[in-house]
């Protein structure tokens, strides 16, 4: 009897929490299967480097908006904030004539300083997230305009920077395996992430908050000072996607970063990471952003125009979502 | 004899591997109160899920008014006139009263796109002055009392023209006098003809209102018997399969020198706490008795920073300490375990082992905030052994633990952060009648290991069972202290806590 209602528990209690990464890891070895066999393009070298290195920028913001989504919150500044870091970056090195790293350093501080601004109008003023971070968005994106000039800021006098996106260190390391360094710096964004979230005690609260903020609380946990902490991680993240597009574009553009955002919110979700939060992981993250790009980068070189790969997108979000939700019915 | 209104007999249902009810049978007569007892798991709610149609059954038949029915639904449940009153109460609260009892059922005017408001109010007048109850149609729900909305609940059920009512755990939030009032309506519903299933796990209740009992244990049927010719203890050995309880009252005067560790002095909120002053020795249970609203709860949050406070001051051992948040609580060595488990104790979706941690993460880093799991995962190990936590390992969900094992979850996350100022508020709620009995003995065995405990409790059978001391409450204030000797009786407390300045 006793063993019997132990072997019942147990099934009972058998969840598989990896399921859902499972399902995104699955997706997108599908999509890619699918897209190598539907067009003789997609499968070499350089088109899938062209791929990582269009989900480097998205990718890392991306990461970033992972840790404020799982606790329970959204940062919609993102995309202006990664704009306004860029901007900044602009501003040291063109501008003022700081050393490159100086400046990538400045970038990271503006992504940390909008962050601690959203994090602290949340967590000591009581503001909504959805509400503090549209406030910041728009904050950042009048503030990179203004700082600007309204004009783009180039980086011509520096060469070494634009190294920092499209020079190749593995490349120069294993000749002929030129995967550009914006892409090694996202998977080591990834990586960093994954062990913040994952293995640290900000991660854990991080968790915890997103699981019953209040039950934190009450353990006797400063959740305001956390919230802060994670809001400025997202921010850092969001600095250095500023500095990757700045690199990339060789230029500050103060009018771009409006709607990168969405797109990064997007591929948490599809990531698998549950925007009531206390759920989700960085690796999701990556493969939900991988998704994203295989899909238009796929459907583009099936000759499908870009405004039907957008509504592709769509679709694919609404689909990601359900199969979670499908799942955890069953659980 | 009245007639029998719903049998269900063979009931069989299966979850996933598990056999959730094996032939399972209920006979309910109309105009009766007919208790269904078990301990949590033992398939009560299941198979009440499977007379509201929430589930539907393997095998078995429902034979409801003569006629056997099918019940695959919930709307087909309430047609049939069968209504579950639930203990998480199922109102909107910015609606009115009536607009809530005629919820999908709205009177119209002559033009159906419209609302006949005035009919609505009317009818609803009618229903609530049928049970007597004396409340405005307009009033919006979230000004009534927890009570009264379980009230309007009821009067929803015999707006649908109920047969059948069940009610599950119609007690747990409510005050004695609240109490009565619920079992006054429950004598009109019964004359009215209604058939009542009520569950609880207060055993004294069910001697005072209901007319039979039937007990369930691990999904089966065990027996039915008639109230008035069988003991509590009785009942209590059937639904868990062995003799339990130790009905004697101990005598709770113990010499106390110990030294005082907390005393809290005049301590000022609005209405809400009036110059509330008392103090905890080391070592010492003391019971926190009063009704619902008395402040009790309020006082507790005052001490552990989680509401503020307009003027008081609180000491620990001696010295004055401002405490701002739960934060600095905790560095204070005070632990609060909410009455409310699940949305302010638990860590639901996560495992036992962090909820056993998430006071004391910081001990649990080895520098620049790296996690040492090893060492969370011995504390929780030293938690799940010493407090008897049944769970099938530490990497288990919460939310997949039982009430009482969730408590004793909580209470290991304060032995692990080292508090020994601990705040019970109801420690038992919920929880049924095995593990109550367990965290008894939990809460004994922590005071006499030196730790210091308030525990406040809406039922009094607990207070003087575990209290040493015991302070009563009321409107705010603190109205009665008594020693908990031979002479603390129910009735003395009660007196207290009806003490009110009008």
């Amino acid at each position: 009897m006793k063993a019997a209602t132990a072997e019942i528990q147990k099934k009972r209690f058998a969840v598989n929490p990896r399921l859902q990464q499972f399902l995104a890891f699955g997706s997108l070895i599908l999509l890619v299967i699918f897209f190598s066999f539907a067009s003789g393009n997609f499968f070499n070298f350089s088109n899938i480097v062209g791929i990582l290195l269009s989900t480097a920028v998205i990718g890392v913001l991306a990461l970033g908006v992972t840790f404020v989504i799982v606790t329970g919150g959204i940062d919609l500044s993102v995309g202006t904030v990664m704009t306004l870091s860029a901007v900044m970056t602009g501003v040291f090195i063109t501008i003022w004539g700081l050393p490159v790293w100086v400046g990538i350093i400045g970038g990271l501080l503006t992504g940390a300083l909008c962050g601690f601004v959203s994090g602290f109008t949340i967590a000591r003023l009581g503001i909504p997230p959805f509400i503090a971070t549209l406030a910041m968005m728009m904050i950042a994106k009048g503030l990179a305009l203004v700082i600007s000039g309204t004009k783009p800021i180039y980086f011509t006098d520096d060469e070494v920077f634009m190294e920092i996106s499209l020079g190749s260190v593995l490349g120069d390391l294993i000749p002929g395996f030129n995967i550009p360094n914006a892409v090694l710096v996202f998977f080591l964004a990834a990586v960093i992430g994954s062990l913040l979230l994952a293995r640290t005690i900000v991660g854990r609260y991080n968790f915890a908050i997103g699981s019953n903020e209040e039950a934190t609380r009450l353990s006797g946990v400063n959740v305001r000072k956390w919230k802060i902490i994670i809001y400025m991680i997202t921010g850092v993240f969001t600095g250095l996607a500023g500095v990757l597009m700045a690199s990339r574009l060789n230029s500050a553009q103060p009018s771009l970063g409006m709607g990168y955002e969405l797109e990064a919110i997007a591929a948490v979700v599809i990531g698998g990471t549950s925007l009531n939060g206390g759920k989700g992981t960085i690796v999701g993250t990556v493969i939900g952003a991988l998704i994203m790009s295989v899909l238009t980068n796929g459907l583009r070189i099936m000759s499908v125009p870009q405004e039907w790969q957008t509504v592709v997108v769509g679709f694919v979000i609404l689909l990601a979502v359900y199969a979670d939700i499908l799942r955890r019915r069953k659980a | 004899m009245s007639q029998v209104i719903v049998k269900m007999e063979g009931i069989e249902k299966h979850f996933a591997g598990v056999h959730a009810l094996k032939d399972c049978q209920f006979e309910l007569r109309s105009g009766e109160v007919h208790a269904l007892v078990g301990e949590n798991g033992a398939g009560k709610s299941t198979m009440m899920k499977v007379l509201t149609g929430v589930y539907g059954k393997d095998e078995g038949r429902i034979v409801y008014q003569g006629k056997e029915v099918q019940v695959p639904d919930t709307r087909t449940a309430q047609k049939l006139g069968i209504s579950m009153i639930h203990q998480e109460l199922n109102l909107a609260p910015d609606l009115t009263v009536a607009q809530n009892i005629f919820i999908g059922k709205e009177p119209r005017k002559a033009i159906p796109l419209f609302l006949n408001d005035k009919e609505m109010n009317r009818q609803t007048a009618i229903l609530l002055k049928q049970m007597n109850l004396d409340i405005e149609p307009t009033t919006p729900v979230s000004e009534l009392t927890v009570a009264k909305q379980q009230m309007v609940e009821i009067i929803k059920a015999i707006s649908y023209d109920s047969q059948v009512m069940i009610m599950d755990e119609p007690t747990a939030a409510l005050s004695e006098a609240e109490i009565e009032e619920l079992f006054k309506m429950i004598d009109r519903l019964r004359a009215k003809g209604v058939g009542i299933v009520y569950i609880s796990h207060r055993m004294a209740e069910l001697k005072r209102i209901t007319d039979r009992i039937t007990v369930m244990r691990d999904g089966s049927y065990i027996d039915t018997v008639d109230t008035a010719g069988v003991s509590i203890d009785r009942i209590i050995s059937m639904m868990v399969g062995r003799e339990i309880y130790q009905p004697t009252k101990p005598d709770r005067r113990m010499a106390n020198d110990n030294d005082v560790v907390l005393e809290v002095r005049n301590l000022n909120r609005g209405k809400v706490l009036r110059d509330v002053s008392f103090s905890l020795r080391k070592g010492e249970i003391l019971g926190v008795a009063g009704l619902v609203g008395a402040g009790r709860t309020e006082t507790a949050r005052a001490i552990f920073g989680a509401d503020p406070v307009e003027s008081g001051d609180i000491y620990i051992r001696g010295s004055k300490v401002r405490i701002s948040g739960p934060d600095q609580a905790v560095k204070y060595g005070i632990g609060y375990l909410s009455e409310d488990r699940k949305h302010y104790g638990c860590l639901l979706e996560m495992d036992v082992k962090t909820n056993v941690g998430i006071a004391a993460l910081e001990r649990f880093t080895k520098g620049f905030g790296w996690m040492s799991d090893k060492r969370m995962a011995d504390a929780a190990d030293n938690v799940v052994g010493e407090l008897k936590v049944k769970t099938p390992g530490i990497g288990q969900k919460l939310k997949n633990l039982s009430g009482g094992n969730q408590q004793k979850v909580i209470i290991g996350k304060w032995l692990t952060r080292d508090c020994d100022i601990l705040i019970f508020d109801e420690p038992t709620r919920g929880i049924d009648v095995g593990a109550k009995s367990e965290i008894y003995k939990l809460l004994e065995s922590l005071a006499a290991s030196g730790k210091s405990i308030i525990m406040i409790s809406s039922e009094l059978p607990e207070i003087l069972r575990l209290s040493h001391r015991i302070i009563v409450m009321c409107e705010g204030r603190i109205t009665g202290e008594l020693i908990n000797d031979d002479h603390a009786t129910q009735e003395q407390i009660m007196t207290y806590a009806t003490d009110r300045i009008s």
